[in-house]
């Protein structure tokens, strides 16, 4: 990633259709999760049309079945916004390690992208730039994918959330996992490489186990990235 | 404080979480546009960004069952061996619903 060439920050109706049919079977689980949600938020009070605006405006899985968690009559606006923030901090990271690819956008173009930003389409993006191959489309047509599929899942989940009432027997909460293992496997892979995981597997355990609730993502990225910053691959000279 | 979840009130708790995701999506990319992209920055962001995913993972394999153990397992090896993630994706899912129906 030393040279950023311009062909890798294009963003062409091609690149974007291109990236919404390669998110496009991994959006096909997103929808099953997106009917876990529809049916676990009827399930909870919330009226249908709010469950649909929540996943269309929010578009955050993990976070919007935390917030499930705190549903009551009253919802307590401190632990929402800290419940939120934590869960989704990992997208500040993910900003940042975009950044050099999306420096030379416009601004308007830059964080309309990033509207769209997500596990799947973002670490799919990643591992194209590093290989220097475009990214972009990736990035914004598999996110559209993802949102439409999260979208008409929690749509789903409200008429037949019962066909799916027990997506862990099914093994469906595993797909996301399994998804960003084969994401991590797919990328470079060295002894310097292994090293800044375990540090990062380690610290996300410290984390998890003592440090408040949801930090571990945010703790273990923070510890692998440092480490790398730290120790440095030998700089290969043009 | 808090608000009333009746009404208006969940309105106004979806637009809370829309903006505080919305930071978080935006905040990234923002605060580097303060930071000079150079080598140090780069295998900094180089190596979080396989960190994240190895983050999000540990604890899912740790404290998870025996089934997701086996379904990340069964990921791992086939994605090393075929290089392909969908089929390995696929593998890691199929073993963890077997396994969990025995």
């Amino acid at each position: 990633m030393l040279s950023i060439d311009k062909g890798s920050v294009e963003l062409g109706l091609r690149d974007v259709w291109f990236g919404f049919k390669q998110l496009l079977p991994i959006s096909l689980f997103v929808i099953v999760f997106g009917i876990a949600f529809g049916l676990a938020a009827a399930q909870t009070g919330l009226e249908d049309a709010s469950t649909l605006l929540m996943s269309a405006l929010v578009f955050a899985g993990a976070a919007q079945f935390a917030v499930l968690d705190l549903w009551g009559e009253h919802v307590p606006i401190l632990p929402l916004i800290v419940t939120v923030f934590a869960i989704n901090a990992r997208h500040l990271l993910m900003g940042a390690t975009l950044y050099p690819w999306l420096r030379d956008l416009p601004l308007a173009k830059r964080y309309g992208v990033m509207l769209v930003v997500s596990d799947a389409n973002w670490a799919m993006s990643m591992q194209a730039f590093n290989r220097g191959k475009p990214g972009l489309g990736l990035l914004l047509g598999g996110g559209i994918a993802l949102w439409s599929a999260w979208a008409l899942g929690s749509w789903l989940g409200l008429y037949f959330g019962s066909a799916i009432r027990d997506p862990v027997s099914l093994g469906l909460d595993m797909v996301m996992g399994c998804f960003l293992l084969a994401m991590v496997l797919g990328g470079k892979k060295d002894l310097r490489m292994l090293i800044i995981w375990t540090v990062a597997a380690g610290s996300s355990l410290l984390a998890y186990w003592y440090l408040p609730e949801n930090s571990h993502v945010v703790v273990g990225a923070l510890a692998g990235g440092l480490l790398g910053a730290v120790w440095m691959e030998k700089k290969i000279e043009h | 404080m808090s608000i009333d979840s009746a009404g208006f009130g969940t309105i106004l708790i979806i637009l809370i979480m829309a903006v505080v995701t919305l930071v978080t999506r935006w905040g990234g990319v923002f605060v580097m546009s303060f930071v000079p992209i150079n080598y140090r920055v780069q295998q900094f962001i180089n190596a979080m960004s396989g960190s994240v995913l190895v983050a999000v993972l540990a604890p899912l394999a740790v404290t998870g069952d025996n089934g997701a153990r086996l379904a990340l397992l069964t990921t791992a090896i086939v994605m090393l061996l075929l290089r392909k993630p969908l089929p390995a994706i696929a593998a890691g899912i199929v073993v963890a619903a077997v396994f969990r129906q025995i």
